[in-house]
């Protein structure tokens, strides 16, 4: 459905996308990640047709968006990172201009109108000026702007940026409601996002394609071997931290294993596998046999926070730079 | 076609649902009224020290209209400084030019919403003078030339006008650099009081009053018909270019 090949986009000082390629199927949710400043609206907005790439070929629907622009448009449904409201419209009124713009006309506009405030769930302010809607409905009335012609494509730039927690629920559901009929790519430095919505993902850094595969393929492939947090406590007296070490190294398949704290009695440490080798029974049974209380013990599998921070950062202070952002939209 | 009408129609609604229509549709009724009214007070005078009353087209319809020249200048940039350069700040300019329509209907749609606004004003004028035709019996058609004359003017300078908030993302610079613009080209004529010939000739010829003023008088000039049309497309080429500009520079 949508064919993005070796897209670059020069500024006079620097590169906003490098050499882009991706493809997304038809009826998929692909999510589009990367820190801020990565090139993601960039690419967004070279396959809205808003500006053309300084080299490389993108289509949607079978159309360059070069050569044919309006059969690209007509398909597409676009969401910018801020929603393009006119505040002094009503909303019943804006859609209706949008509609409009999109080429529909009388009866089937009505209809879409209808459709779409029921979908989005804004029947309730079709009368209320946009200037006064709260920033979730706001984003909302965007999203019923993108879909309003019921376009093939529909492309989101930081659906859920400045929303609440609960808005931000809701309109994951409804962004995953809306696949099958429609393609979706959307864009987000939101990590549970993607791992929610989001059957591909397409990693961006720095305006470099990084990776892109299916979500689980890519927790996994970056896994490879697995890490167990390991809690021990003493039956009685004081524990032996040494000899719990010993007794966790001597298990089968473990490479190594690192003290994380050890307070009050209570020691915990982080256990990594070999390659491929799962270790999680025989670590339990061996803290029991050597005569000590197992008190946690967890999977300490690689999110794909992990994957991705490890794709993108180069350096310390992008990767706080990307977890305070992370931080920051989470609590926005 | 019906693209064009569709964002038209949205960029009047755009100033009725503003402050920006009542304020200037305020503005220039009582501006005009008080013009008109000198012009009536004057024309009473003559009538007084002359045979009967004086000429009504002569001492009351050619001055208001004259003025209206002026006025505009003062309007034109209020009216403009908003269409493109509110939608860049906004961020609506992307849902514009990501929809299906082209570059060139939107900028007809806006130019034709923002010639809808200046027609409202200049109904304003035609209420004060439809005084003069209810107690007195002027001649309707050099009112009518006039209003041709102000349509191409207006027109010509809204054109200017778009294409300058088409280079910003701030209405105040868009406004105050149109209004520079006006200005020049309302006293471009000037040139020709010491200089009568060479570079003075051709940029007394780009001067709006010029052209004006044959239409104030009531007459139909093609030449003058001709350069407000050619501004007008000037105007809006360069508006087109500048559009298309934002796609590689954005």
């Amino acid at each position: 459905m949508i064919k993005v090949e070796g897209i670059t986009k020069r500024y006079a000082r620097f590169t906003a996308v490098d050499n882009v390629s991706f493809e997304v199927a038809k009826g998929q949710i692909v999510g589009f990640l990367g820190p801020n400043g990565a090139g993601k609206t960039t690419t967004m907005r070279i396959l809205t047709c808003f500006q053309p790439p300084s080299e490389g070929r993108a289509s949607v629907a079978g159309f360059d968006v070069m050569e044919q622009p309006m059969e690209v448009k007509k398909r597409i449904g676009y969401l910018p990172e801020t929603p393009p409201l006119y505040p002094d419209m009503e909303v019943g009124e804006y859609l209706e201009f949008v509609g409009k713009l999109k080429g529909l006309r009388g009866n089937d506009l009505a209809k879409r109108i209808t459709e779409v405030s029921g979908k989005i769930n804004i029947g309730d302010v079709r009368t209320k000026l946009i200037a006064k809607l709260s920033k979730g409905y706001k984003q909302r009335v965007g999203l019923a702007q993108a879909l309003i012609h019921n376009p093939d494509v529909l492309i989101l730039d930081e659906p859920t940026s400045g929303l609440d927690p609960q808005q931000i629920l809701e309109t994951r559901e409804l962004i995953k409601g809306l696949a099958g009929d429609h393609t979706i790519i959307l864009s987000t430095h939101i990590l549970p996002e993607v791992e929610f919505t989001c059957e591909r993902v397409v990693i961006i850094s720095k305006g470099k394609l990084v990776a892109t595969d299916t979500v689980d393929n890519l927790t996994h492939r970056m896994r490879g071997s697995e890490n167990v947090g390991v809690e021990v406590e003493a039956r009685e007296g004081t524990l032996d931290v040494s000899a719990v070490q010993r007794k966790l190294e001597q298990v089968a398949g473990v490479s190594k294993v690192i003290l994380r704290e050890d307070k009050n009695n209570r020691a915990n440490f982080e256990v990594e596998s070999l390659q491929g080798r799962s270790i999680r029974a025989d670590l339990a049974r061996a803290v029991v046999e050597g005569g000590f209380a197992l008190t946690e013990l967890k999977a300490a599998g690689m999110s794909l926070e992990d994957v991705f921070l490890q794709l993108t950062s180069t350096d310390k202070v992008d990767e706080a730079k990307v977890e305070e952002e992370i931080e920051k939209g989470e609590a926005a | 076609m019906s693209n064009i009408l569709a964002i038209a129609q949205k960029e009047l609604k755009s100033y009725f649902v503003s402050p920006i229509a009542y304020a200037l549709l305020a503005i220039y009724a009582l501006i005009s009224g008080w013009f008109s009214l000198i012009a009536i007070a004057n024309f009473i005078e003559m009538s007084m020290q002359g045979q009967g009353p004086a000429d009504l087209n002569g001492y009351v319809i050619a001055p208001v209209v004259s003025n209206a020249g002026v006025l505009s200048l003062f309007l034109i940039p209020m009216i403009t400084m908003r269409l493109f350069a509110e939608e860049k700040r906004s961020g609506t300019i992307e849902l514009l030019i990501t929809s299906p329509v082209t570059d060139m209907e939107i900028i007809l749609g806006k130019w034709l919403g923002a010639m809808g606004m200046y027609a409202c004003i200049l109904g304003v004028k035609l209420f004060c003078l439809s005084f003069t035709f209810m107690f007195g019996n002027p001649d309707w058609r050099p009112l009518a030339t006039a209003y041709l004359g102000m349509f191409l003017q207006g027109g010509a300078l809204l054109a200017i006008g778009m294409f300058i908030s088409n280079t910003t993302r701030n209405q105040i610079v868009a406004g105050a650099t149109t209004f520079g613009m006006c200005l020049l080209f309302w006293t471009f004529d000037w040139a020709t009081t010491f200089k009568a010939d060479g570079w003075a000739k051709v940029l007394a010829y780009l001067s709006l009053t010029a052209h004006f003023n044959s239409f104030a008088r009531g007459v139909i000039d093609t030449k003058d018909t001709v350069f407000f049309l050619s501004v007008i497309a000037l105007g809006i080429f360069l508006t087109a270019r500048s559009l298309e500009s934002l796609r590689w520079r954005a």
